[in-house]
């Protein structure tokens, strides 16, 4: 074994203990200092800690992305290239977004612990993308859930947060266990826990590898939340304190989608398998044609009865998984592409859309979708911010959801170009995001069409407005200018 | 100022209205309303530029097309930020900016929210310009959907008669619409190896024939569904009748055409083989059109129902038009296409703004005597009605005729079809007339008269000046056709002659 040089570890590693030791410093003041302040001042105190850890963590990873070479260490436990960097920094960003809506949200007492979780669960998301090794995805993968977990169950006093939380671990845990399992088994047949060295063992299907791969993907699909893994996510979602519930909705699944490409790409691909219409064998991609079908049809078709907007969009962040999977069905280098554009789009969108709610709900009254009603009276930027996001899920041009959806089925299409052997998949997509616009508009009715119940402008904190009009901005400029990320993310995967 | 400048205008416009205070009111109108003279001043001016230049323009070049811009937009994808005009979506760049100018004006007295109005009005403008120039389908499906939302927030909020479940319905029929044609443009795109949108080049290289008749069909009734084409034409009627006059103004004067321009820009010229595969099938799908949207009109009681099914036989012509595929059906078919969104334009202003607004009912039953009241209204409905009919001396008569002999080369069984409509027509242009303008009880007094103790306002300014504007056009277009044939006949040459 070669000797591990311990200064490119901790240059490496710099990011993510920045953002460790500023969780303990946010557990530290709040205890010393601001515990017997009041709430809100509290909230913006230790947040503007947390804030500063993130900056902090942002400016490491800056110097990290001018790096000319990528580092490998312990065998590929942690990678760094700027693809990872790449995503490292959307994972903070996200995260910062988050800490700022969550300032003006009401998170309960633990205030300290509140935001101390929400960066070791940042930390747990920075290490899943900096690792190429099976053992250390397991633990990232754990230490992200069990702070969600807790996260879940902040509204100390409600029962649907803590019922939300339970339901979440359970399902979870029982992920966790399949996911191991399943690790366990590839494991046994490649002898590898590296995903670089997997593919020189591993060139074909066999029962193992099947019964592996299937245990993989339903832990997998639990985090990602795809049918039929998907029951959790309705009620952790509306049960969870709305920031929380944003968080779990993009950062969680920016790490998750980010790891089951490379796992699937790079550790698994010799036992990929086909999808073409009429022409089905085993393989992964046979298994996510199945889970992004269902996820498509049953997310889109089931967010249409929905009275809670978290609900609402808790079904169409399922649909929207689906959409996401067709990305990875393709298998090409487009197809990975566009799974990460998408991705980062659907994250940006969702977390501006969780945070329009979180700043509106309170005021509302409530966050049924009929508690929104008359909103463009109450608060016109807030609402034209909410029309952006909802159209952009439901993928209307020129936002980036259009954009980002066109270049997926682009992908899938192209696969097989000869005989259009994934169209069918690409048909269902369509097909089923033309059923999605009637909801998000029926979304937009209420805030638009209907009247208000009562006249008063709402107000909201300049900070956090300024956070969601910069969403709003960057979901337009990745829909009408997409090409330099589209570069950016193309000469990245080149090295995938 | 090229063409082009028609969609970043319409687009400031609308971004400047909604920066505009809520309480600015006749600002806002008037914004809107400079907004909307400057685009069509533009597209007036391009449009008669191209008209001097058409001939030795296509001397030159062999082909009718105004090159605008041309520039790399996604290189990933290849698609382009290309836009050019010729002598087919001219006309309708002229027509959508005479509609945005009239609906503005029709629109003068809407005081719920008006800000917001005519922000979503400017938008839905901006985005049906850019469809008619784009040259990329990429683009040209971008700016479609970007035309398709702002109908619903129009309809919606400012909308009569279940306005929720009509502006839903047409949002969702266009949507699934535009579903068809995103799977048609994906797989073209990659059939044709994955470099490019460009219209003129697909065109150019097209995919090969079986390949044709599967794709041909998708775009094309994706595309026909906002053409109102039977049996997918059933938002029009509801959607027509629960729009604000602006909106049905432009949805059916614009907006169809939308459908019916794709149907020939998109569908036709890329897809040669799947045409004359298909051509059969639309023409008959558009021969029961035209006969059952006459037929329906007769027999509505709603007056707005009436001109929403009359929109949907007219919408047939064209299509037969473009089935025939010689150089006078086509022909007449893009000048109905202006013909029709003038017509549909007035008939709407009349049955909305003239009299629902001042009767608040459309029933004919409990309209009556209006003549003597708002005359004006009644010589508009009358002048438009006489269009619609067909009647020599208006665009109608031009473009029907055109249609009809078209469909007789065609297979003369088509335009007999097509030509029983007529009387039809006449019959419900009519009906409609006499209940509404004339029928008085003995003592003499109209329907309307007894059920209002308050007299009707009259017409105001703006009604007479947005009404005149298009009466003149549908003169001018009816006496001295050649102004607008001329350049269509040698563009509709060209895409014939590109076909054998």
């Amino acid at each position: 074994m070669k000797s591990v040089s311990y200064l490119m570890v901790a240059k490496s590693l710099g990011p993510h203990l920045l953002l460790v030791v500023g969780a303990l410093v946010a557990l530290t003041a709040d205890l010393a200092f601001f515990r017997q302040k009041e709430l809100a001042v509290r909230r913006r105190g230790v947040g503007v800690i947390t804030l500063v850890a993130l900056v902090l963590g942002m400016l490491a990873l800056i110097r990290q992305y001018g790096w000319w070479h990528p580092v490998n260490l312990l065998n590929g436990t942690l990678v760094v290239d700027q693809l990872t960097v790449v995503f490292a920094m959307v994972i903070v960003a996200l995260t910062a977004v988050t800490v700022v809506i969550s300032m003006e949200h009401e998170i309960g007492r633990h205030v300290g612990e509140y935001y101390a979780t929400m960066l070791f669960a940042a930390v747990g998301m920075m290490v899943l993308v900096t690792t190429e090794d099976l053992i250390t995805i397991f633990v990232a993968l754990e230490l992200l859930s069990l702070c969600l977990y807790i996260l879940t169950a902040f509204h100390k006093n409600w029962l649907r947060s803590q019922e939300a939380a339970l339901k979440y671990f359970m399902f979870g845990a029982v992920a966790s266990a399949f996911l191991l399992f399943g690790l366990s088994y590839l494991y046994g047949v490649t002898g590898a826990t590296n995903l670089r060295a997997m593919p020189a063992v591993l060139t074909g299907m066999n029962p193992l590898v099947g019964t592996g791969l299937l245990f993989v993907l339903v832990g997998f699909g639990f985090k990602v939340a795809v049918v039929p893994f998907h029951l959790w996510a309705p009620d952790a979602y509306e049960g969870a304190p709305t920031p929380v519930t944003a968080y779990i909705a993009t950062g969680s699944k920016v790490a998750s989608f980010f790891v089951l490409l490379k796992l699937l790409f790079v550790g698994l691909v010799g036992a990929q398998g086909t999808a073409f219409w009429g022409h089905f064998s085993s393989g992964w991609v046979m298994l996510l044609a199945v889970m992004a079908t269902l996820s498509m049809v049953l997310g889109n078709f089931v967010a249409i009865v929905q009275r809670n907007i978290k609900r609402l969009l808790a079904y169409s962040s399922i649909a929207h998984g689906g959409y996401i999977l067709i990305g990875l069905i393709a298998a090409t280098k487009m197809g990975a592409a566009a799974v990460l554009f998408y991705v980062i789009v659907y994250a940006i969108t969702n977390l501006g859309a969780f945070g329009v709610v979180a700043a509106l709900a309170g005021k509302a009254g409530g966050d049924d979708v009929a508690h929104f009603n008359g909103m463009a009276r109450r608060a016109p930027f807030l609402s034209l911010l909410m029309l952006i996001f909802m159209l952009s899920l439901a993928g209307i041009p020129p936002l980036g959801g259009f954009f980002g959806k066109f270049y997926l089925f682009a992908a899938a299409v192209e696969r097989d170009s000869q005989n259009f052997g994934l169209l069918w998949l690409v048909i269902v997509g369509i097909l089923t995001s033309a059923v999605s616009l009637y909801y998000y508009l029926i979304v937009l009715k209420h805030i638009y069409v209907h009247a208000p119940a009562q006249e008063d402008r709402i107000a909201t904190p300049p900070s956090l407005t300024f956070c969601l009009g910069l969403l709003a901005l960057a979901v337009v400029a990745l829909g009408v200018f997409p090409q330099p990320i589209l570069t950016l993310l193309s000469n990245l995967l080149a090295r995938l | 100022m090229h063409v082009d400048w028609t969609i970043y205008v319409t687009f400031i416009g609308a971004g400047l209205v909604m920066l505009l205070p809520r309480e600015a009111k006749t600002l806002v109108r008037w914004v809107a309303l400079l907004t909307g003279l400057v685009g069509l001043a533009i597209a007036l001016r391009s449009y008669f530029s191209y008209n001097d230049c058409v001939d030795s323009l296509i001397r030159k070049t062999g082909s009718g097309f105004w090159e605008i811009k041309n520039i790399a937009w996604i290189p990933a994808l290849g698609a382009r930020y290309h836009l050019a005009v010729d002598g087919i979506n001219f006309p309708l760049i002229v027509l959508n900016g005479f509609v945005c100018v009239t609906g503005i004006l029709f629109s003068w007295n809407i005081e719920n929210r008006t800000k917001e109005f005519f922000a979503f009005f400017l938008t839905l403008i901006a985005g049906v310009y850019g469809v008619f120039m784009a040259m990329d389908l990429f683009l040209l499906f971008v700016f479609y959907e970007l035309a398709i939302i702002p109908k619903y927030f129009i309809i919606a909020i400012w909308g009569s008669t279940r306005k929720e479940y009509g502006a839903m319905k047409l949002v969702l029929y266009s949507f699934v619409g535009s579903a068809l044609v995103f799977i048609g443009v994906l797989a073209v795109y990659v059939a044709a190896g994955g470099r490019t949108f460009d219209i003129l080049e697909l065109a150019k290289h097209p995919v090969s024939a079986n390949l044709q008749h599967w794709m041909f069909p998708l775009i094309f009734a994706g595309f026909a569904v906002l053409a109102g084409m039977w049996p997918f034409h059933t938002w029009a009627p509801t959607g027509h009748v629960a729009a604000p006059t602006a909106a049905s103004m432009l949805l059916a004067g614009v907006v169809m055409k939308l459908g019916s321009y794709g149907c020939l820009r998109a569908a036709m010229l890329v897809f040669p083989e799947g045409l004359s595969y298909w051509r059969w099938c639309i023409a008959g799908l558009a021969v029961i059109g035209i006969i059952y949207g006459a037929a329906v009109a007769l027999v509505q009681k709603d007056f707005k129902f009436i001109i929403g099914y009359s929109s949907v036989s007219h919408m047939g012509f064209v299509l037969l038009g473009l089935a025939t595929l010689n150089v006078i059906g086509m022909s007449g078919a893009v000048l109905q296409m202006f013909s029709h969104g003038i017509v549909a334009s007035l008939l709407f202003a009349v049955a909305g703004r003239m009299v629902y607004d001042r009767t608040h009912t459309r029933q004919l039953d409990e309209l009556g005597g209006l003549a003597k009241i708002i005359p004006f209204a009644c010589v508009t409905f009358v002048i438009a009605g006489a269009a619609s009919m067909g009647l020599p001396g208006f665009s109608g008569f031009v473009a029907e005729i055109q249609i009809l002999a078209g469909a007789f080369e065609m297979n003369p069984w088509l335009a007999v079809g097509a030509a029983v409509s007529i009387p039809i027509t006449v019959a419900y242009i009519l009906n409609a007339n006499n209940k509404v303008f004339m029928e008085k009880d003995e003592a003499g007094h109209g329907h309307t008269e007894t059920a209002h103790a308050h007299p009707l306002p009259p017409i105001t300014v703006p009604e007479k000046v947005a009404g005149v504007i298009l009466m003149a056009l549908l003169v001018i277009i009816g006496l001295y056709p050649s102004i607008m044939l001329n350049m269509i006949q040698k563009n509709v040459a060209l895409f014939v002659g590109g076909l054998r």
